[in-house]
């Protein structure tokens, strides 16, 4: 049985249909890269995967997340099951993280709930182990610095580290990635893309990569679904989408991608 | 200079306080007993003469600055209570319920503060302290509620937020931890503003006769009852005008020094 399964999922605000009908599924441990223009529909999908879809926007169809249904599920049964499944990580560092905590007390609050999921219970000297723990995990060099840290005393790469790790923290099967590289400059961007590789690979996990920037989805997803107008027009294997689109739209987004990095590099 | 308005604020506040404290404990005359001449002028015996009834003038004024407060604070809290509470939770609700909820606050934003305490007087069956806080503090819970129902909703959008409850955090704790943290600075300097007209709407309350009923001598009876005499004896208008100017005021300066302080805007800005 696949982690998540989902099939003919329909978005709509009122009456306008946003996304029409999608569906693909995910194994675990698999990489899936969900590629198309703003404005696809791509992070609706991904907010309705973990029932998290702004007032007033109503999925219909079937997402089922380790078997279980999420689409018109109440509020209340929902919240556990996103714990223990799946966790996000966005696009915008800035809006991370909350700008009045501490990072420390931030990031101790998932762990904490974690532990009580498993029936553990945490110390303080253990929480603050296991925190310093998970930031190193994603690279971050002076964790004793960062946990007593505001969110505005740390640069956006750091905090979108702390992001990933508190969404890892959580131990989930399944991580959704809102263009987690989008708002970074291209250095730190390779450095985090690496990170998520290393740590998913690590921790068996699965991935659901949405992007528009096709490079980035190609490194890191094996599989892509291309999405256009609330529609996916192409699925398959990444390096075989890639090599040879069956669709248009996607050849039409491959060649503007290679325009775009032809023209960089003449102008250099 | 922003310093300035948070000092000059706590002083003139601070001094309304004082004064109001004392009159628990002490005041140059009993504010109720006619000991005096009929609206005799400012001597050595009563520094503000007496006012019509005999009654010592400044003992009243100084009584008043206890009920302006306490009618101020009451209301403030009342308003902060129920308006913060029911903004909170309308910025959670349904949509169709945070909509109903929405047009009722602008429905009653639309009526004048005023107008709505004087509605919930006329409702109850006789004036009173009480009754005076009810009426404001009911008035104020609706712009309060609005802006807690605003500011929630835009906390409620930030990423953080998505994050947190998708890794399981349960709407109780994520009030407490996210909600309540980021919304309180801007709501505590919007009902310190409130504060303000609270004590301002109470003396127009007694002005009209339907705020804490006789002997409680609040500022705006105060006025009142001087009117007919303002020529004999100006001074029964000028002092409760220039305290109720000196509490209101004071009041104003420190809520613009509490928003300079507490902005999280400029804080948060990088």
């Amino acid at each position: 049985m696949s982690l998540l399964e989902v099939r003919d999922l329909k978005i709509r605000a009122g009456a306008r249909r946003l996304v029409h009908g999608v569906g693909f599924s995910l194994g675990a441990g698999e990489r899936l890269g969900l590629v198309g223009e703003s404005g696809s529909g791509k992070s609706l999908i991904a907010m309705s995967l973990v029932g998290l879809l702004a007032p007033g926007l109503r999925a219909e169809g079937s997402v089922k997340l380790d078997g279980r249904e999420v689409v018109g599920r109440p509020e209340r049964d929902l919240t556990p099951l996103r714990g223990s499944l799946a966790a996000v990580v966005f696009q915008d560092p800035r809006a991370a993280l909350d700008p009045l905590m501490r990072i420390g007390a931030q990031m101790a609050a998932p762990i904490r709930r974690r532990a009580r999921r498993e029936g553990l219970s945490l110390d303080a000297r253990a929480l603050k182990a296991e925190m310093i723990a998970a930031l190193e995990r994603v690279a971050i060099s002076e964790p004793e610095r960062i946990l007593a840290a505001f969110p505005h005393e740390v640069s956006g790469g750091q905090r979108q580290r702390v992001a990933i790790a508190m969404a890892l923290s959580c131990r989930p099967r399944l991580l959704i990635a809102d263009e987690p590289t989008t708002a970074l400059d291209v250095a730190t961007q390779a450095e985090i893309l690496d990170l998520l590789d290393r740590r998913i690979r690590e921790e068996g996990l699965a991935l659901l990569f949405i992007s528009h920037d096709l490079p980035v989805v190609a490194r890191i997803a094996d599989r892509v679904v291309v999405m256009r107008r609330g529609e996916a027009v192409e699925e398959g294997p990444t390096a075989r989408v890639f090599a040879r689109p069956e669709h248009d739209y996607t050849r039409g987004l491959i060649a503007a991608a290679r325009r775009l990095e032809q023209a960089l590099e003449g102008g250099s | 200079m922003k310093r300035l308005t948070l000092r000059l604020g706590l002083l003139l506040v601070g001094f309304n306080l004082a004064v109001g404290l004392l009159t628990f404990f002490w005041t140059p005359h009993d504010p109720g007993a006619m000991i005096g001449g009929r609206l005799s002028p400012p001597s050595w015996t009563h520094w503000a003469g007496t006012d019509r009834l005999g009654r010592d003038f400044l003992s009243q004024v100084m009584v008043g600055a206890r009920i302006a407060l306490l009618v101020g604070a009451g209301a403030t809290l009342l308003g902060g209570a129920v308006g913060i509470s029911l903004g909170v939770l309308a910025a959670y609700a349904r949509r169709g319920l945070d909509d109903a909820f929405a047009a009722a606050l602008d429905i009653l934003i639309a009526f004048p503060t005023l107008l709505l305490a004087m509605l919930v007087v006329a409702a109850s069956e006789t004036a009173s302290l009480g009754t005076a806080i009810l009426a404001i503090g009911l008035a104020m819970s609706a712009i309060i509620a609005r802006l807690a129902r605003i500011l929630t909703k835009r906390v409620l959008a930030q990423d953080y937020v998505t994050a947190a409850r998708c890794s399981g955090l349960s709407w109780a704790r994520l009030t407490r931890t996210h909600v309540l943290p980021n919304i309180l600075p801007t709501l505590a300097v919007a009902l310190a503003a409130q504060f303000g007209l609270a004590v301002i709407a109470e003396a127009s309350l007694s002005y009209l006769g339907l705020g804490a009923p006789p002997p409680n001598a609040s500022w705006g009876t105060l006025l009142q009852q001087a009117q007919s005499t303002v020529h004999r004896a100006p001074i029964g208008v000028i002092l409760p005008g220039l305290a109720l100017v000196s509490l209101v005021l004071g009041i104003n300066f420190l809520a613009d020094g509490l928003r300079d302080l507490l902005d999280p805007e400029r804080e948060g800005a990088e």
